[in-house]
């Protein structure tokens, strides 16, 4: 992934004021900075959702000036919510989101198995869960939906400790397996010690982007 | 995938999770029989219910209606689904089809049931001459019923104070098929001596709303969950 002077403008205001930010395939890296800095919009911009106003951004190969729709179907982004269905098991969430991208059974069933969740979890409602095991039921549709890039907001918020350490473990499986992780984050202590890199998101710019 | 790809994926998940939660069963369906009998005691006349009948049939519709698609949408912005289909690149269009589709099998059983209460609580008689636009009646409104309710469940969703927004916003639009198919229903029914040669007209204006809004609601549907 690489962003040269990127310019972003959310709501008339510039959330990302010439940007610069290369990542490698496996790479985790930590964005780090205070409120407003445009963490957040860093993440959407590579998301696909962000329109790029000036500079180059390349994501997953594809240039986000010409089609974000493409970047978008192999890029993960989990904010605060989970894009789960409570009624709904561990296995059919999961099956449904696989199912988005054409997943074969076999995809999702070791989807499920990496994140854990393959048997004591898989009929369980996901209502009946607890925020970590949701989480994790999150990050198993990213794995599902053959996401390459998993843009993450904030995900240790809301984790007992237990569950932040299940978190770490599977982004670090993830990294291993060939994916990218970014992470915005104020738990610079926890994050930081997960990530492979740490940059620094300050007035829509980033630092410390070697 | 492709929109109809995705339109039954996205139909059976909604199926599924009514499956699993039971309130168009618990909730809905009661309540829309509850409303049937709270006609029948407003009315207190067996033969001003058996003329009103299909009027009130489909008014218990729309209420119920705006029930179902208030719980069609909170499911997805619950925990932020809607957006994560969005995000996701999920085509808008499979997605206003397929829940479009599941509203609609949904509210097909919710009209049987209301039917049925009609019979029972009204004194409604079936004639086997107005079967075929009876049917044709309640599958043409059904059909433009679940893409409005889709649309505009899908613009209200986002809104504060979407729980009132939403009966605002639709049920003026709704007019046009209240009309439509209580006359049509009336003719099926041979209502005050009207002939099922009567209901045909009605089912022009029944489509043509489909029609509308389906293909409207294809079109937008991307744009209108975006704001």
């Amino acid at each position: 992934m690489r962003l040269v002077d990127v310019v972003a403008v959310l709501g008339g205001f510039p959330a990302l004021a010439g940007a610069s930010l290369t990542v490698e395939r496996g790479e985790i890296v930590l964005l780090r900075g205070p409120n407003g800095a445009g963490k957040t919009s860093l993440l959407r911009l590579c998301a696909g959702l962000l329109a790029v106003e000036r500079g180059q951004a390349t994501v997953l190969g594809c240039d986000l000036t010409l089609d974000r729709a493409a970047v978008r179907r192999r890029v993960g982004l989990l904010g605060h919510a989970n894009g789960l269905y409570a009624d709904l098991t561990v296995g059919d969430n999961v099956r449904f989101w696989g199912d988005t991208v054409g997943a074969t059974e076999r995809e999702i069933a070791a989807s499920m198995e990496r994140m854990g969740l393959a048997n004591r979890l898989m009929d369980v409602p996901v209502g009946r869960l607890s925020a970590g095991q949701r989480r994790r039921t999150a990050l198993a549709c990213l794995v599902a939906r053959r996401a390459e890039l998993w843009l993450l907001d904030e995900p240790h918020a809301g984790l007992d400790a237990a569950g932040r350490d299940e978190l770490d473990q599977t982004l670090r499986a993830a990294a291993a397996a060939g994916a990218t992780v970014m992470v915005a984050s104020h738990e610079l202590e926890r994050a930081g010690a997960l990530a492979s890199r740490v940059v620094e998101v300050v007035g829509g710019q980033v630092r410390g982007a070697a | 995938m492709n929109a109809w790809g995705i339109a039954r994926l996205v139909a059976a998940k909604d199926l599924r999770v009514e499956w699993r939660s039971r309130v168009l069963i618990n909730q809905v369906l009661p309540f829309a029989t509850l409303v049937m009998v709270m006609f029948a005691f407003a009315l207190d006349n067996d033969q001003t219910l058996t003329r009103v009948a299909p009027g009130l049939v489909w008014l218990a519709t729309m209420f119920s209606l705006l029930v179902v698609v208030q719980r069609s949408f909170a499911v997805e912005t619950a925990d932020g689904a809607l957006d994560a289909l969005q995000v996701a690149g999920v085509r808008p269009a499979g997605i206003f089809l397929g829940k479009s589709l599941a509203l609609l099998a949904q509210l097909a059983v919710l009209e049987l049931v209301l039917m049925g209460a009609a019979v029972v609580l009204y004194r409604t008689e079936l004639h086997a001459g107005g079967v075929v636009l009876l049917v044709t009646t309640y599958v043409a409104a059904t059909t433009g019923l679940a893409f409005v309710g889709t649309l505009y469940g899908g613009l209200a969703a986002g809104a504060k104070g979407r729980e009132t927004l939403l009966p605002l916003l639709m049920l003026p639009v709704v007019a046009p098929v209240l009309i439509g198919a209580t006359r049509a229903t009336e003719a099926a029914l041979g209502t005050e001596g009207a002939t099922p040669s009567d209901g045909w007209p009605w089912i022009g204006l029944l489509i043509l709303f489909a029609a509308l809004f389906g293909v409207g609601g294809t079109m937008a549907f991307g744009s209108l969950i975006d704001e």
